[in-house]
């Protein structure tokens, strides 16, 4: 369902990325153009080797891209704060479960005690009340990565990217998950693009799904995906669903 | 959580508890003692070959009280110390800047690794002879010995640093210092601290052989000087003063990683 509030927050144009390496380079993306809207939750989806963790990590400003546009439009300053979720929790095995939700806050210059007590209300958020000083090898892959979603959400990104964040959790784990991540989307009111593999775990949770294709990644379909929210459960066997997800199933087979 | 750390307690109660290890400890010490005895007793050999325990105890209660064994013990223990921190430091500083640079670790690294093709025992005369036969010729071979593998471990450290949380702090706009501190440094301390173990050890080595070649204090010069009055109880005494060094030395370490590194399992409280 597209949000009455239409002001696009990132402008992709033309984006292409290609690798230097000995045999002319690996074309990783090819003129890739969207945009996000604010307060949108857009799914990227794409066969493996798609340069879809690619994008995203142009979109985090940790590769440049070749050629092309990159915009974000928001209203803090020059660089647009960004908060990431990693395929692996990714955490500092060094600092406790909640030291990690604090790290963003602490590298802003926020008092060590300040950055605390903002940590202890996203902890709160994402249910993990009482791990708050569990180290992270202590923590279970779903809460490690509840930990990385809270660390991503810390510095008040104006937008988040997610890297198949659930891709490594068992099935049961995943889609309690889903659940929590559209809570949280809803209660903080976050821009969203999560790259994925899943169709079912993109159409759960999207208001748009671009898919790319093969490498060089490019988008070959932009689907809004129009069903109702709250999302629920049940819907994944409807027949509204089943069609969206033989589209992008056709999208994504086709080479 | 708790029920969970119960269990791993208990797995390792399994194994041996601290009060066990005491005990196994000692009497293993105690039986080493009543061996030595025996042969000293049994065999008849002259005490300037083997003196038995009793003796090397009396000797070593007689420089205590002379107060040569204190003056002795402090020397070489000034010499480790310093030649543990210099070693350390230059080791930890040079370590960074290779690990940081490839092309400072292109500009250097045929001379470090050409450098330890020279045994630093064997050049300990010649820096006696330039240094002279005080102390500073004995901090600086005992901090040549330590750098290395202080070095080593250093460079391997900061390489161990995961990419990804690189790629964190790199997303949340972190400043060069604040990665040094907060990710580099907890990031590499394990293997650091592991490669400032073996320099511990090492700097006594290295203070004892500069010792051995021209010096008028320290414990190693203490063992030439018994040789040499062929007071072998003295010769024990200084060794056995030089194994509690370095020992102390390596517990201490051992002891700070213990505390620094209190987020790896196997130090758990």
């Amino acid at each position: 369902m597209t949000k009455t509030n239409p002001a696009p927050i990132l402008v992709v144009k033309d984006l292409t990325t290609v690798f230097p390496d000995a045999d002319g380079g690996l074309h990783a993306l090819d003129r890739v153009s969207f945009t996000v809207r604010s307060q949108e939750f857009v799914c990227v989806l794409g066969p493996s080797g798609s340069g879809k963790s690619t994008l995203l990590r142009v979109l985090a400003g940790l590769i440049n891209p070749t050629s092309g546009e990159l915009k974000f439009q928001v209203d803090s300053s020059n660089q647009p704060k960004i908060g990431i979720v990693f395929q692996h929790a990714n955490l500092m095995p060094w600092r406790r479960a909640l030291e990690n939700v604090s790290l963003p806050l602490e590298l802003q210059g926020m008092h060590k005690k300040q950055a605390r007590e903002k940590a202890i209300e996203l902890f709160q958020q994402v249910g993990l009340q009482g791990f708050e000083d569990s180290w992270p090898r202590e923590l279970s892959g779903g809460m490690a990565q509840r930990v990385g979603i809270a660390r991503a959400l810390a510095h008040d990104p104006e937008i988040l990217l997610l890297d198949e964040p659930f891709g490594l959790l068992d099935a049961l784990t995943r889609e309690h998950m889903w659940t929590e991540l559209l809570n949280i989307w809803g209660a903080r009111q976050k821009t969203i693009l999560m790259v994925t593999h899943s169709i079912s775990e993109a159409l759960f949770l999207a208001d748009r799904v671009l898919v790319l294709t093969q490498r060089p990644g490019s988008i070959k379909l932009d689907l809004p995906v129009i069903l109702p929210r709250p999302r629920q459960d049940e819907m994944r066997y409807t027949p509204a669903f089943g069609k969206l997800a033989r589209q992008l199933k056709e999208a994504i087979g086709e080479h | 959580m708790q029920a969970k750390k119960m269990e791993r307690r208990k797995q390792k109660n399994g194994h041996a508890t601290g009060s066990n290890r005491f005990w196994l400890g000692l009497v293993s010490f105690v039986t080493a003692l009543l061996v030595w005895q025996a042969i000293t007793s049994l065999s008849n050999l002259p005490a300037f070959i083997l003196p038995s325990p009793c003796e090397v105890w009396e000797r070593f209660l007689r420089a205590l009280m002379d107060g040569s064994l204190l003056k002795h013990t402090g020397a070489t223990l000034l010499e480790v110390l310093l030649g543990l921190l210099a070693g350390s430091l230059s080791a930890t500083i040079l370590g960074y800047l290779i690990a940081k640079s490839r092309s400072f670790e292109r500009l250097i690294s045929p001379y470090l690794v050409a450098s330890q093709a020279i045994p630093t025992v064997a050049i300990a005369p010649l820096l006696v002879i330039w240094f002279g036969p005080g102390m500073f010729s004995k901090v600086l071979i005992s901090a040549l010995i330590v750098f290395f593998p202080v070095l080593v471990n250093t460079i391997v450290g900061l390489r161990a640093v995961p990419p990804a949380l690189n790629d964190l702090m790199r997303s949340l706009h972190a400043s060069r210092l604040q990665v040094l501190l907060q990710l580099e440094i907890p990031a590499a301390l394990p293997i650091f601290l592991g490669g400032l173990r073996i320099g511990a050890t090492l700097s006594v080595i290295g203070a004892v052989v500069g010792e051995f070649v021209g010096a008028d204090s320290g414990l190693g010069f203490l063992i030439n000087v018994g040789r040499g009055q062929y007071d072998t109880a003295l010769v024990f005494v200084a060794i056995f003063t030089l194994i509690t060094l370095a020992l102390l030395l390596y517990g201490l370490v051992a002891w700070g990683e213990s505390r620094l590194l209190i987020w790896q399992e196997i130090y758990e409280e």
